[in-house]
């Protein structure tokens, strides 16, 4: 591979022209100028968190930390619902990806055999729904029925599988696992269950973690179910907790304006420096791991387009 | 069990439609039990509330179920109610709005991305500049949302800080209804601009390499090879994206309007989901919030049909 652009004009057989410099000098601005937009607000935020409120909502701190202070960790270690929510979401997040998990990889291990009856009636039947869907007052009412409302089992079930997920998986399976093998296997004396376990798992492994974080990020960050289902504070995820904290407390912090001076000032300097704390606590997790986890999502938008 | 089998495997006979069940359940239940939890899911989770649309012609009583409820009468009552009402086309507009401003925003955003990355030449920075953009794509709604208000508060707010800093005026960019369709497309760009790039990456990297060098023994220059090798070359992409996201147009991104709204943007910010979630849930009108929601999908379901057809015609791209 090329590492250099001095090593490219080395290389290249043809001298690039003026304009392709041009170009090449535009595209870079280009490249930069996303970058910073995109880094800025991050580093912003982390920035935010461990200055000085004081400087943070006069302005006086825009890119690096200003007085550094660790109050809204302190105060965030203190708060126990964050805490609770975490806890929560954490075991929310395990339990998804073991439902999800068992749904969607058996499932479409069985779509990939061609002499299946039925298959193809399923495939439709399971195809119609990516297009179709009851919507939330329906699907609130069945769960309501089921006595799953404010369990959770109410936002874990109806997210258990889809079928983008089976199709995805199903042509991870064909495209990788040769036929030949499950084909030995069976001759071998191996059941279905047997060749499944033993022959297709275990070459699996990456759509196996492609699935389980798609299934495990999508529990991690998301709130309208939980919103909706969820009565019982004691079951409240961290999305809900942090709705309370950002979005709001913000709104109505700032239409309460007979408050008395200080006090309000007050408030504003806590609720900023706990604002910046939680976003960088609740997103910690996902972009710590996120370096070592790219890899497995784009490898499973990659598996995706083979089929288009 | 083994005796209806026999009766099955004996040739020459014609065999019914249920020796023929019962002889696939024989040799096949493994499979079938592979897809039994996947098979429940959707029969109770998708075909189940499939099923419980028809509330939205009936005066749903929850105590009498689904089923047992008396048909509305008219028909389409709750149809009427909501098209006559004065703030169905202002929040039919909205929806509209935000999806379409969305996606001719949008849409073009993440192939100039992948266009302009492939053209970098140093492997190193292409890698880090592709970790960092796909980066926000991981951040939660909620905490997206939490930045968009902060960063947008009129008196705290780093936005503010900067346009007074330069002598300007502070702006309530979330209590200004003309501001809110710009702050949701464009924060929503910023979120997900990298990570859809993905795709376009996954189709350039395909391109024959000779392609590209028979282009420059040509005296291609480089913005000519993007032009006539390597956007032809994404186009199928290009159209298969643009005709899912034609079926989603009127499923806005409801879960993060709905942490945006407040009472005075919501002029600009009701969206047909939020005001399903808002009339069903909160004031629990069942019947009348179905018959929305189930009007919002049946036009997203007729425009994927349009957008294929006419993608299919165009450009012998299309889904099925």
């Amino acid at each position: 591979m090329v590492t250099s652009s001095g090593t490219v004009k080395k290389r290249s057989p043809i001298a690039q022209t003026a304009g392709d410099r041009i170009f090449g000098f535009f595209n870079g601005v280009f490249i930069v100028l996303i970058t910073v937009l995109t880094l800025y607000p991050l580093i912003y935020v982390l920035s935010a968190s461990i200055s000085s409120p004081s400087a943070v909502v006069s302005g006086r701190m825009w890119l690096w930390p200003v007085d550094l202070t660790w109050e809204g960790y302190d105060r965030i270690m203190q708060n126990q619902e964050i805490w609770l929510g975490y806890r929560n979401t954490i075991l929310y997040v395990v339990i998804q990806i073991a439902v999800s998990l068992l749904t969607t990889l058996p499932a479409a291990y069985a779509l990939t055999i061609k002499p299946l009856p039925g298959r193809k009636v399923l495939v439709f039947l399971f195809s119609v729904t990516m297009f179709f869907s009851g919507g939330m007052i329906p699907l609130y009412v069945i769960n309501r029925n089921l006595g799953l409302v404010n369990t959770l089992w109410a936002v874990v079930l109806p997210s258990a599988t889809s079928m983008w997920y089976i199709i995805l998986t199903r042509t991870f399976y064909q495209s990788t696992i040769p036929l030949e093998l499950e084909e030995a296997s069976q001759i071998d004396g191996c059941s279905p269950f047997g060749t499944f376990l033993r022959v297709v798992m275990p070459l699996s492994g990456a759509i196996i973690a492609v699935m389980a974080l798609y299934f495990g990020v999508g529990r991690w960050n998301s709130y309208f179910g939980e919103m909706i289902f969820f009565r019982d504070r004691n079951l409240y995820s961290l999305q809900l907790f942090l709705r309370e904290i950002l979005i709001i407390a913000q709104f109505s912090e700032e239409n309460t304006s007979n408050a008395d001076a200080i006090t309000m000032a007050e408030q504003i300097r806590i609720s900023s420096i706990i604002k910046y704390a939680t976003m960088i606590v609740a997103t910690i997790p996902l972009i710590a791991a996120y370096p070592f986890i790219q890899r497995y999502f784009v490898k499973g938008v990659l598996i995706g387009s083979i089929k288009g | 069990m083994t005796s209806l089998n026999t009766t099955v495997t004996r040739p020459g006979r014609k065999k019914s439609l249920f020796a023929r069940f019962s002889h696939a359940v024989y040799k096949y239940w493994p499979y079938y039990m592979m897809l039994l939890p996947a098979i429940a899911y959707f029969v109770i989770f998708c075909y189940g509330p499939m099923y419980g649309v028809q509330i939205a012609f009936k005066d749903f009583k929850i105590k009498r179920g689904f089923g047992g409820s008396p048909w509305a009468d008219p028909l389409f009552k709750y149809f009427y109610q909501f098209f006559e009402s004065y703030y169905a086309w202002n929040i039919v507009r909205n929806t509209l709005v935000l999806s379409i401003y969305g996606l001719v925003a949008g849409f073009p955003v993440p192939a100039i991305l992948a266009l302009s990355m492939d053209e970098m030449r140093r492997q190193r920075t292409k890698k880090v500049v592709q970790t960092i953009t796909y980066a926000p794509n991981f951040i939660s709604t909620v905490v997206i949302c939490g930045m968009i208000l902060s960063f947008t508060n009129q008196t705290t707010g780093i936005i503010n800080n900067m346009i007074v800093a330069l002598g300007g005026e502070p702006v309530a960019f979330m209590y200004k209804e003309g501001l809110f369709p710009h702050i949701y497309v464009w924060t929503g760009i910023w979120q997900s601009m990298g990570w859809s790039s993905v795709i376009y990456f996954a189709a350039l990297s395909g391109i024959d390499p000779q392609l590209l060098e028979a282009s420059t023994l040509d005296g291609a220059s480089r913005w000519q090879k993007i032009l006539h090798v390597k956007i032809p070359a994404i186009l199928p992409i290009i159209v298969i994206q643009l005709i899912l996201s034609a079926g989603s147009l009127l499923n806005v991104g409801y879960e993060k309007v709905y942490l945006l709204q407040n009472s005075l943007n919501l002029n600009t910010s009701e969206v047909i989901s939020t005001y399903v979630y808002k009339r069903g849930m909160v004031d629990a009108q069942y019947s009348f919030s179905t018959a929305v929601g189930l009007a919002q999908s049946l036009v997203s379901f007729v425009m994927v049909f349009l957008v294929n057809a006419i993608a299919g015609r165009l450009s012998e791209t299309s889904l099925w």
